[in-house]
Order: C-alpha cells, then sequence, then structure tokens
C-alpha cells in the first residue's frame, strides 16, 4: 500500500469524528466521509506531500460547506421552540446542551471549535485547512467560545429572535 | 525573564487554554489569573466546553469503520465509474445534437437526490401493477433497448440481474426532469420488485447514496451526465447487492 493511502485510511476514524461534530447526524456524516474519500483519490495526482491528514480535513470542511450553501438554497426552516431551552440537570442533558450549542455557531466558527478542541489541529494547521490567516483563526476561535457560553447561559440572543 | 506587569490579551488566553502559549508567557498568563477572577472563569469555561466536546464525539473514532468507508470497496467503485464515465463520453458522440440541448440547461439541473425522489415514486405507481407494469415486456430486450436509447438520447445497458435472482420484466419511458427516463422493472420468484431508473444528469458526480422513503428506498448515483437510481423494497443489504450489480455491468465497454 502507497503512503499516501495508508495516510488516507489511517484518518478515516478522526474524519469520521470531526465529521459527526460537524453536522451532528451519523448519515449525513458519513456521507460526507465518503465524498470526501472519493475525491482524494480521485485527486492523489494533486496531493504534493505535506500532511495527508490536514488535506483531507480540508476536503471535508469544503464539501460540507457546498452542502450547508446547496440546503440554504432551499426553504427548509427548522423553528426553534421551547424545547431547545438547554437544560441543566445530568450528564446526558450536557450532551444534548453540546449538539445544540454547536448546531447555534456559524459554520466557520464551528470548523475552527472541532478543529483545535476535537482535532487537536494546530492554529496553524486549520488557518491552513480553511484559507484564511492566523487571526482570522484566533477571532473565529474568539467568537465560538463566546457565543457557546451565552448559550449555555440561557441567553442565546440571536436565536430567541428567530422565533 | 518574566513580564508579570504585561496585560494578557485575549489571544493569550486563548492560546494558554490550547496549548499554543509560548513557555515564556506561561507565567505571566497564570499570575494574571489569579487576580482576574472574569478571565479565570472564561477559562474554566472554555475547557469545561472542550472537555464536553470530546465526551460527546470522541467515541467516534473507536466505532468500526463502516464498509462503504473502506478504501478498497471505495477504489473498486472508482473503477466502475471510470468505466461510467467512457461511456457517457461515447453516449453524447451517438446523441449527437443531443449534447448541446443538455448542455444548455446545465445550471438549473436538478441533484441526483431529485431523480431518487423521482424514481420512487415511479417505483411507487407501477410496482404494484399486476397487468401492465411495462410497455414493453422483457421478452422483446432488444428492441426495448433500442427504443429507450432513442428516447433518451444515449445508449442505454439493460443489466443481467439473474446473478442475484432477478429477472427482467420489461420497461417503459417516463418523463424525466428534463427529457425522458427510462424505467426497467425486474422481479424475483418470490414477487419482490426492483426497477432501475436511468435519466441525464448534470450535478456533480455522486457517490453512491442511500435514500428510503417508508417501505421503499432507493440506492442512486450519478456520473456528472447520467443518473442511476436503483429502487426496492427498504432492505439495504439487499438493495445494496441488486445495485452493486447494476453498477458492475455498466462498467463493461461501451457500444457493444
Amino acid at each position: 500500500m502507497s503512503s499516501f493511502r495508508s495516510g488516507v485510511e489511517a484518518a478515516i476514524p478522526a474524519l469520521r469524528r470531526y465529521a459527526r461534530a460537524l453536522t451532528r447526524d451519523a448519515e449525513i456524516a458519513d456521507d460526507l466521509v465518503q465524498d470526501t474519500l472519493v475525491r482524494a483519490l480521485r485527486s492523489e495526482h494533486l496531493f504534493h506531500g505535506g500532511e495527508v491528514r490536514s488535506w483531507l480535513y480540508t476536503i471535508l470542511t469544503n464539501l460540507n460547506r457546498n452542502r450547508l450553501r446547496s440546503i440554504a438554497r432551499r426553504p427548509l426552516i427548522k423553528l426553534i421552540s421551547d424545547d431547545d431551552a438547554p437544560d441543566m440537570a445530568g450528564p446526558e442533558a450536557g450532551a444534548r446542551d453540546i449538539e445544540r450549542a454547536l448546531a447555534s455557531l456559524v459554520e466557520e466558527q464551528r470548523a475552527v471549535l472541532l478543529l483545535v478542541v476535537l482535532e487537536g489541529l494546530t492554529y496553524r494547521e486549520v488557518a491552513e485547512v480553511q484559507g484564511v490567516p492566523v487571526g482570522t483563526v484566533m477571532s473565529r476561535l474568539a467568537r465560538a467560545r463566546a457565543q457557546i457560553r451565552a448559550f449555555l447561559d440561557g441567553e442565546r440572543p440571536a436565536l430567541r429572535r428567530i422565533k | 525573564m518574566i513580564d508579570r506587569d504585561l496585560r494578557v490579551t485575549e489571544d493569550e488566553l486563548h492560546a494558554y487554554v490550547d496549548g499554543e502559549l509560548p513557555a515564556h508567557r506561561r507565567a505571566a498568563v497564570e499570575a494574571w489569573l489569579a487576580t482576574h477572577p472574569d478571565d479565570m472563569a472564561r477559562v474554566t469555561a472554555w475547557r469545561s466546553l472542550a472537555d464536553s466536546i470530546r465526551a460527546r464525539y470522541g467515541t467516534v473514532a473507536s466505532e468500526p469503520v463502516p464498509p462503504r468507508l473502506s478504501l478498497r470497496q471505495m477504489e473498486r467503485a472508482r473503477r466502475w465509474r471510470r468505466g461510467l464515465a467512457a461511456a457517457a463520453v461515447i453516449a453524447a458522440f451517438v446523441a449527437g445534437g443531443l449534447g448541446g440541448w443538455a448542455a444548455r440547461g446545465a445550471a438549473s439541473r436538478p441533484t441526483a437526490a431529485t431523480f431518487a425522489a423521482d424514481a420512487l415514486d415511479a417505483y411507487k405507481l407501477y410496482v404494484v401493477e399486476v397487468r401492465h407494469p411495462v410497455e414493453v415486456p422483457g421478452s422483446e430486450k432488444a428492441h426495448l433497448v433500442q427504443w429507450l436509447s432513442k428516447r433518451v438520447g444515449y445508449q442505454l445497458r439493460i443489466p443481467d440481474l439473474e446473478p442475484v435472482g432477478l429477472t427482467l420484466v420489461g420497461g417503459r419511458l417516463l418523463p424525466g426532469p428534463h427529457g425522458a427516463a427510462a424505467f426497467f422493472m425486474y422481479e424475483s420468484k418470490s414477487g419482490e420488485r426492483f426497477t432501475l431508473y436511468s435519466t441525464r444528469a448534470n450535478g456533480p458526480d455522486t457517490a453512491l447514496r442511500y435514500d428510503a422513503d417508508g417501505p421503499v428506498a432507493a440506492l442512486y448515483w450519478a456520473d456528472g451526465t447520467i443518473a442511476y437510481v436503483v429502487s426496492g423494497e427498504a432492505n439495504r443489504d439487499r438493495l445494496h447487492k441488486v445495485a452493486e450489480s447494476v453498477y458492475a455491468q455498466l462498467d463493461l465497454p461501451a457500444g457493444r
């Protein structure tokens, strides 16, 4: 097996983890991973060394952005009800809170937070994945953390307005 | 030298939490936190957020990887798709002027998912039909393939699904989202029915996708020019086996 292929293979579990957190839907997440792998195998000749893993995160992040754009074109509206208010009891409730808190972020911020916190990428690597300067990564990370803190404190100003 | 008196920026607090703070700033940040409870609370909250995210999603990486994400299976699929692409190019020459017509509507062309929904509707409509499920019976296979190829504008191939226990019942012409669609029905000895739907597409290439609608389901893929949908009862394994057989046969050299 080529080192490229074994690098891709080794990254699959981590890609699934990132995609699951990014989409919060197991089926959609694995679809994304599948499309990422298909694209990676097809464009192996475009890969000029470096970290295979970062390159795969880049493909997946871009595919997810395209996916969200195509969803946004459709008039799909998810209403936020009072059931979505964060509940503060028990660790399972905590897991649901995390899903909803992640859902409250805009895509770029969610990706930065997850790449740093869950996938352990450095700020520089995240900057490469997103194709932006490190400063932009920092401000996205700061906004993501502030937004989630506000969300978990039950403020959720932006979401309240939608309802 | 420890610069204890310098103001600590928010970026440094993040870097501290994420292990990216340069070593020489560590003592300064820790001293700052000891005297700034608001910032300390933020740092604590960020850390507990990171713990929660890892607790919620960390285990996904140790789940077994599903077969459809295995590289071996995927490379096999890629070989099929390469064959499909070659077939599509040849079909475009055969179709002649139709190629230009197809390119015109490219921007608004529906995605493979739309085709899958259309195909499922057709499946539900005709699968219950006992006397007239098809327009041309499977016994007139040569005529069927010639007629439908002419109408959809590319060379069709009717897969032989006997190896998976399915006999060709026949086919019919359907209105597709853009022009005609070909629809073939297969049946097993026990009466289960599967259909193959094919029409022109111009979306991005799509890997094999599964879509269920109550008791019926579809596996579909698109190869840029042509979309294929295999529909049947919602039994994913069985459907997958049938679709794989279709997939493999479409890989044969075109025009033969």
